[in-house]
């Protein structure tokens, strides 16, 4: 008896030797990497990108905002800010919320950066409501950009497939590109202390993903693409008799950065 | 709202909106001492010059003092900058990768040119003191003015001959240079167009004449307060000729400053409603009151009263310090409204922004006080190392010859 007591204890005790080396074993194949092969992929969201050498010279891209069909649920803002871990109190992109009454008086307002969503209507609107309507905002990604213009030591510079970007490894944090941005785009990251702003996801793009905010969009209010491709979204609503315009134009920065359906009370 | 009701057709901004991003004053305390320092040093200079190459003989007094009291400043231009940069020890990549397009960047270039200038026109200067120093010194000293002296004892009639020539040379191109220097800082905010307060052709233009006007006030306050203080009399000749110059640039740096306000007021663009409400709202006591009234109206009425009447050498001095005094804080008071107010403009064109700078903070009042307190101890220092007056002891050679007018 006494023998089958210790052979049991002993087969116990291999058993649970087992399975402490199984679960060692096991949870090492989690820390491993496992190759990208493996991992899950994202299907092409801007066809002709993957599977050939980028060639920059070959893209010019564009973004189209369309007022119209913007529902101000600040979607576009919370995945930006997710993905590039925005610092409170900054803005990579935002949304306005204008409210127009019958005596053309116009009223604004973007209680954090349109983060939360317009879930409330303004209840301090003492005339009749004429119309209301949301602007998303980001960076314009100007043909000429002024922030390129005066940045003293070229840390921010202008691909040539048309964006605008910042090199933190270099920028010096002077801010003189924010104040010389006409569109308010700009900040200084305090994580950083250097200029940050949109990219329109660039490293998104490249890879033949859409920026996020375009992607996470449920109205198809924004949208992205190349105008060198005649079949892309963005190709066709440039080429429809829709009202296409850019913020600012006085200004001469040409943006790259379009509004379908914007009204003259949006700056 | 009543008066929303009679609107006329055009749309009203009621409410105010600031672009989010616009809400936080990125130039702020360091960036308003920044064009205050370099003014007074491009200032302080030109009024050497006015000495040692328009040859205003009743300058004499200051005419050594002035250059030192630009060097004590010059020292300490870059401090404000290097403290406001989110990444100071990148500074030298400015002078280095320069961006030929970016109007900041050739700040760098443009003072370092203008240091070495201002430094070889004091050394040539004080050469023939600081030889005779020199012979009198012992040990560390002895060395430091044997540096300073390029090594060379020679005081002969033909060495100090070329002396002169040199500082002549120098202090006529030092007067381009210091118009470049302060001129160029206007225009780095001249050059924002996405601030309507800014972007304007007169910026450069009133930054140089004010820049003037600090650097004389500065240069007649401070001479009248260290003469005193040291029991010295002060050269009521040079305080009066000092004031008439003060009082003419005065005069048409501030009928600039009031004809860009006035212009934009004419235009009526859409700017004006913005700069309208700034500068009758935020800037309401910064700007009216204090700049315009208080340290503007005062001293141009006071330096003319001076100028104009006949008054008694002893008052004239002590109104002319205060004169000189209030126009120290209308040039900080000037650089404060735009550099601050422009920034307070949402570029909504439908808000404004609030700035309260805190005590302690990296670019607050505290480091403020401290970068301006630093030249006047560097200006102590420097007069540790050479007489800052001319000195009936010491062997002098600048003075400008007779025979020339």
């Amino acid at each position: 008896m006494k023998n089958v007591k210790a052979a049991m204890n002993k087969d116990r005790r291999e058993f649970i030797k087992k399975v402490l080396r199984g679960s060692i074993a096991g949870s090492l194949f989690l820390v491993l990497p496992m190759g990208s092969e493996g991992t899950i992929q994202v299907p092409e969201q801007i066809p002709g990108i993957r599977g050939k050498k980028y060639d920059m010279e070959k893209q010019r891209f564009a973004f189209i905002v369309d007022i119209t069909r913007c529902i101000g649920c600040g979607s576009c803002c919370v995945a930006d800010k997710r993905e590039y871990d925005v610092p409170d109190g900054h803005y990579r992109t935002w949304v306005e919320r204008y409210i127009k009454d019958f005596d053309d008086n116009v009223y604004v307002d973007c209680p954090n950066g349109g983060l939360d969503g317009y879930q409330k209507p303004r209840t301090d609107i003492p005339g009749k409501i004429r119309d209301t309507f949301f602007v998303p905002k980001l960076c314009n990604m100007c043909e000429r950009p002024s922030c390129v213009q005066v940045c003293p030591v070229g840390a921010t510079f202008r691909t040539p497939d048309g964006f605008v970007l910042v090199d933190k490894d270099y920028c010096v944090g002077c801010a003189y590109c924010i104040q010389a941005c006409p569109y308010s785009a700009r900040f200084l990251n305090p994580k950083t202390k250097t200029a940050d702003k949109c990219t329109w996801c660039y490293h998104r793009v490249r890879k033949g993903l859409l920026p996020v905010c375009v992607h996470v969009c449920p109205a198809k209010a924004r949208k992205f693409g190349d105008l060198n491709d005649p079949e892309s979204e963005v190709s066709q609503i440039l080429a429809s008799p829709d009202v296409i315009t850019v913020l600012k134009p006085e200004m001469g920065n040409h943006p790259a950065l379009y509004y379908k359906g914007l009204r003259r009370e949006v700056v | 709202m009543t008066e929303a009701a009679v609107h006329t057709g055009m749309a009203a901004n009621i409410m105010n909106y600031v672009f989010p991003n616009d809400l936080h004053v990125h130039w702020s305390l360091m960036i308003v001492l920044y064009p205050y320092i370099t003014g007074i040093i491009a200032g302080a200079f030109i009024v050497s010059s006015l000495y040692h190459v328009f040859k205003v003989q009743d300058l004499k007094p200051v005419s050594r003092y002035s250059l030192l009291f630009a060097l004590a400043f010059l020292a300490c231009a870059t401090w404000p900058l290097l403290n406001h940069l989110g990444h100071p020890e990148r500074n030298w990549e400015m002078l280095v990768t320069p961006n030929p397009s970016s109007a900041m960047a050739g700040f760098g270039y443009i003072y370092s040119l203008y240091a070495v200038l201002l430094i070889f026109e004091v050394l040539f200067i004080y050469r023939p003191t600081m030889v005779a120093l020199k012979a009198q010194a012992t040990g560390k000293m002895k060395t430091l003015y044997n540096i300073l002296t390029f090594g060379s004892d020679d005081l002969s009639p033909r060495s100090l001959a070329l002396d002169k020539k040199i500082i002549g040379f120098l202090a006529a191109i030092g007067i381009p240079m210091a118009c470049i220097l302060h001129g160029y800082v206007g225009f780095i905010f001249g050059a924002v167009k996405a601030r309507p307060l800014w972007s304007s052709p007169l910026m450069p233009v009133i930054f140089l004449l004010s820049a003037s006007v600090s650097g004389i006030a500065g240069v007649i306050f401070s001479y009248v307060l260290i003469q005193k203080f040291k029991g010295r009399p002060v050269d009521s000749k040079c305080v009066i000729t000092l004031s008439k110059f003060l009082w003419g640039a005065f005069i048409i740096c501030f009928t600039f400053e009031m004809l860009e306000v006035f212009q934009h007021s004419y235009l009526k663009t859409h700017h004006w409603d913005m700069i309208h409400g700034l500068l009758w709202g935020p800037l309401k006591t910064s700007y009216w009151k204090l700049q315009v009234g208080v340290c503007s109206l005062i001293p141009l009425f006071l330096l003319g009263i001076l100028i104009l009447f006949k008054v008694r050498d002893k008052a004239f001095v002590f109104f002319a310090t205060i004169a000189s005094a209030l126009l120290l804080v209308q040039v900080l008071l000037m650089r404060w409204n735009v550099v601050i107010g422009g920034q307070l403009m949402s570029r909504s064109s439908r808000g404004f922004t609030t700035f309260h700078p805190e005590f302690f903070e990296k670019e607050g009042i505290l480091p403020a006080i401290l970068i301006m307190t630093a030249p006047l101890v560097i200006l102590w220092l420097l007069g540790k190392i050479v007489p800052m007056w001319e000195d009936k002891g010491v062997l002098t050679s600048t003075e400008p010859t007779t025979g020339h007018k």
